[in-house]
């Protein structure tokens, strides 16, 4: 074991360390990043993540577009957040350091690939002249130049490999070279080599030499100034492991369906940045999982409808284009009263708008986009992790009130990973699901007294042949009626049932102070960003406190009495202010306004900011 | 062991307790009714029919049908009806479609489905018209259609919809019309029999918008010689007397004596001489095929699904929630 113990007097303890790796979309970013994630995660930090990639899949090498980028925050203490400006930048090529530069620190450790900055390299960044040799950028920062592909070539030396081959293997030996940095053991890396590469030994070599050589270089050469460690952090004690958005979402509705004892029916297509849902869906055979890739989104949907009029718990999921051409069929899940959860990872628009960047901007189209009055409850995840939770309690609605359930993550949360502990799985509430079978006094369009829900029966049910569809239809026999007071008595029934949901929400809980000066308000991925900034504000005594919406609609009953607490309301999101206008509609109070429409997220100093000047 | 005897139903255990609302003299009627009777006769419990429907006249048809039943929206009945078959494979799913839902509309659904080759029947009731937006021209009308859409003559080229059932890859590919019961009942039963995507084509009289489109073929004066009924194995032979004959020569198709006639195969290669005698017809020279113009066995979508998930199950073990969860790397924090 080459890492040193953080007992090592020549090593400085930190308490966290922001990360960013940037380099071409094929220099292999993403890996890099998420092998860091996995070995600090097993060491016991708390991390957070932002992998932000271009659209392109290899855009032109060297390109200022192409620039992919990975950061990760890993701390000793519980964070919400990957980070405000990087502590570390590691930049493969001209074009990473143009477009992150700015990003960095004063003083932050900057490690830059010196084999990639020929003329050419820097033609294609837009530099007139070469950077490096800007005697500021050595003062500014702590500057660490290092020819990698040269390196990395004589690591694979003898290996038989083609220049281009070995040069493949050079994020490895950044990553090793960080390891030593920051006091990590090689192991985890290591392991993962060994399974991705099993099969081609010659490539699985190699890129074990290329991660040794940077660890030794680290070790060696005396180009660091200084090595780091960051102790684990004291999480709540546990199972824990790595988790992102989208795969959290795919976990969360196996379990869904296991609490409701259902099969799952996935019908969708293939769209950035919801796809990875499908891919590990499509894993989970053995869990009884069937999984659909359409011909559109709309036969996503379309099957999916079909799927749970048969008694399956039918799922579809997209990102906001998608969302718009599933606008006529979410009608009529609502119409037929059919359960349906539709997971929406948002991205950038509109149209096709930033494929592969996030924004919280389909929130009004989620509670009111479609033709007639079409009341559908709408939830939002906020956090990697807070992902599986929210697709079980989407599936939850979905069953219990028999209709569609709208749930919103985004591009930030289905890309990003924490830590996450592991539920108990006894601690999981059954979900309890009744499909009606008596023939007696059958009535299609009855309704729970409760819930208001319609029962459920499946076709195979002998006796209980139906009808259902798009058109009105009549209280109670579901016969179809263009009766103009049964219409309006139909769509109240409607509205009554899907806002009726409220009355099974939990309390609304406020962070910090129960009332003060400003209550930041928020919603979906804005969480750990939110987080952050109200405890620095309650850290230095300001009278802030957060809340954040789950539920979108039905609004909680409580939340107009939390809201009159405070003197202000702020509500940051990544949009141009839609929670706001929901909330000024409903409750007629003026609240602040907080846009952003960047397709990134929030930073905590950014709302930490914000809620400064509004305390004036 | 106990034997499961089939049900016996009569028409009137399909006919649903909903009044009928197409126009009088409608042609769907007849469909209706040979649908019902044809249901009554297949031997499949009752619960275990679906009908689904997009949009159009024809598409009213589940609300009459006393099974269960999904009117969909317009255009997307094959993908509904995916999503059924595949989470129930052990219901007969019936598509009940037109020429504007199918073939416009929901184009993209009724291609993917005949690929995937699901085990259900669609029914296109094709009448060559926009019957319940009043009377626009469809993408089967023909060529210079003058409609309140187009005062001057439809510029569009139409589909042959037997063409894109047979190019789209459907296993089962067939055509009749509404006025002759004895000949639809027959195809529908086939098509029910058929193991695999059913695309059956019912030629249909718009009494209000178009109607006679289809006099030219079936008018009884003249129908014997303007159809020939396709019958694998058989020779294609036609006319009241069956006097007249076909015969598939490698460029062309002729008429010849019935002696000559070419023997009829619903499964050659790529279904080469279905495509060739759909397309031929349309020049009026040999007549217009009616039965079964395709019928060939492939595997069922929905079969393999379902195999590949038991045979997932079987390698890996059922799976639980736990396992889902613990996998990748776990630490523990005490």
């Amino acid at each position: 074991m080459t890492s040193a113990a953080p007992s090592d007097p020549s090593v400085e303890t930190l308490e966290e360390v922001v990360i960013r790796f940037a380099g071409d979309s094929g220099d292999g970013m993403q890996l890099t990043g998420n092998q860091f994630t996995s070995t600090s995660a097993a060491l016991g930090n708390d991390l957070a993540t932002f992998p932000d990639y271009p659209a392109e899949i290899r855009a032109p090498a060297g390109s200022l577009f192409g620039v992919s980028g990975f950061q990760l925050r890993f701390s000793s203490k519980d964070i919400h957040t990957p980070g405000d400006a990087p502590d570390v930048l590691v930049a493969m090529n001209p074009a990473a350091l143009k477009m992150n530069l700015p990003d960095l620190k004063p003083g932050g450790l900057l490690i830059v690939n010196t084999g990639n900055f020929n003329k050419s390299d820097l033609k294609k960044a837009k530099y007139d002249a070469n950077p490096l040799d800007d005697e500021a950028l050595a003062a500014d920062y702590t500057l660490v130049k290092l020819d990698l592909n040269e390196a990395t070539v004589q690591a694979v030396e003898g290996l038989g490999l083609t220049n281009k081959e070995a040069l493949r293997c050079k994020n490895f030996l950044a990553l090793g070279m960080l390891y030593w940095v920051y006091s990590r053991p090689l192991e985890t890396t290591e392991k993962w080599i060994d399974k991705k590469f099993g099969a081609k030994p010659k490539f699985r070599e190699a890129n074990l030499k290329a991660l040794r050589a940077g660890h030794t270089i680290g070790e060696n050469s005396e180009i660091f100034q200084a090595r780091f460690a960051v102790p684990p952090a004291k999480l709540e004690a546990g199972t824990y492991r790595n988790i992102m958005g989208n795969p959290a979402v795919a976990m969360g509705l196996v379990a869904g369906s296991s609490l409701c004892e259902l099969p799952i029916f996935y019908g969708t297509y293939p769209i950035t940045p919801a796809s990875d849902i499908l891919h590990y869906l499509s894993r989970y055979k053995n869990h009884g999982v069937i999984t659909f890739q359409a011909e559109d989104e709309i036969a996503g949907i379309c099957s999916a409808i079909g799927a749970s009029f048969t008694g399956a718990l039918g799922v579809t999921g997209t990102s906001g284009p998608g969302m718009a051409l599933k606008s006529e069929a979410l009608g009529l899940a609502v119409m037929t009263e059919l359960p349906l959860v539709v997971v929406n990872v948002q991205r950038g628009g509109p149209s096709t708008g930033l494929p592969t960047k996030t924004e919280q901007a389909d929130l009004l189209q989620s509670i009111w986009g479609r033709n007639g009055e079409c009341p559908i409850p709408v939830l939002a995840a906020q956090s990697p992790g807070d992902c599986f939770w929210a697709a079980i309690e989407a599936v939850r609605m979905a069953v219990t009130y028999m209709t569609p359930v709208i749930l919103l993550t985004d591009g930030y949360l289905a890309n990003g990973a924490e830590p996450w502990k592991l539920p108990k799985l006894e601690e999981l509430e059954r979900i309890p699901v009744r499909f009606h079978t008596d023939p007696e006094n059958y009535q299609p369009f009855s309704r729970d007294p409760v819930t208001l829900a319609r029962p459920w029966a499946k076709p195979g049910t002998p006796g209980l042949e139906h009808r259902i569809g798009g058109l009105e239809k009549r209280d109670v026999t579901g016969n179809v009626d263009y009766d103009p007071l049964n219409h309006e008595k139909m769509v109240g029934l409607r509205e009554q049932k899907v806002m009726g949901i409220a009355d099974s929400y939990p309390a609304t809980e406020v962070y910090g102070p129960e009332r003060g000066k400003v209550l930041v308000l928020g919603w979906g991925s804005t969480y750990g960003a939110i987080r952050g900034a109200v405890e620095r504000a309650l850290d230095a005594g300001l009278p802030v406190a957060q809340c954040h919406v789950r539920n979108l609609w039905p609004l909680p009953k409580d939340l107009g009495e939390v809201l009159k607490r405070f003197d202000q309301v702020l509500i940051p999101e990544m949009n141009r202010g839609q929670l706001a206008r929901v909330i000024r509609s409903e409750y007629l109070i003026e609240v602040e306004s907080f846009p952003k429409v960047q397709g990134r997220p929030f930073t905590a100093v950014e709302i930490l900011e914000r809620v400064k000047t509004l305390l004036g | 062991m106990t034997t499961v005897e089939a049900p016996s139903y009569k028409k009137a255990d399909f006919v649903s307790d909903q009044e009928v609302r197409w126009c009088p003299g409608c042609g769907d009627y007849a469909i209706l009714n040979a649908v019902q009777q044809t249901f009554a006769k297949l031997g499949v419990s009752k619960e275990k029919f679906v009908c689904v429907s997009g949009i159009g006249c024809s598409s009213r048809f589940p609300y009459y049908a006393d099974t269960f039943g999904f009117h969909s929206i317009h255009g997307r009945a094959p993908a509904v009806a995916t999503g059924i078959k595949v989470a129930n494979p052990d219901l007969s799913v019936w598509i009940i479609t037109g020429d504007g839902d199918a073939l416009s509309i929901g184009g993209n659904h009724i291609i993917h489905a005949m690929r995937r080759n699901l085990d259900m029947n669609v029914l296109l009731f094709n009448n060559r018209i926009y019957g319940l937006t009043k009377g626009q021209y469809s993408p089967t009308s023909e060529i210079n259609k003058k409609t309140p859409s187009s005062p001057f003559g439809s510029v569009d080229q139409p589909f042959n919809p037997i063409a894109l059932a047979l190019g789209s890859g459907a296993t089962f590919v067939a055509r009749s019309v509404d006025t002759q019961a004895a000949h639809l009942k027959g195809v529908l039963e086939a098509a029910h029999a058929h193991k695999g995507f059913s695309f059956v084509e019912i030629l249909q009289n718009c009494v209000i918008y178009n109607n006679k489109a289809f006099e030219h073929i079936t008018d009884k004066t003249i129908r014997h010689d303007r159809q020939v009924d396709l019958q694998a194995g058989k020779p294609m032979v036609y006319g009241k007397d069956l006097d007249k004959g076909l015969k598939i020569l490698p460029d062309s198709i002729i008429n010849c004596p019935p002696e000559e006639a070419s023997t009829w195969r619903t499964d050659g290669p790529a279904g080469a001489n279905a495509f060739r005698i759909c397309q031929a017809s349309e020049s009026g020279e040999i007549p217009v095929p009616f039965g079964i113009l395709r019928q060939v066995n492939r595997p069922v979508f929905e079969t393999d699904l379902h195999l590949q998930i038991q045979a997932t199950t079987q390698n890996l073990g059922q799976g639980t929630l736990e396992n889902l969860l613990m996998e990748g790397e776990t630490w523990q924090v005490s």
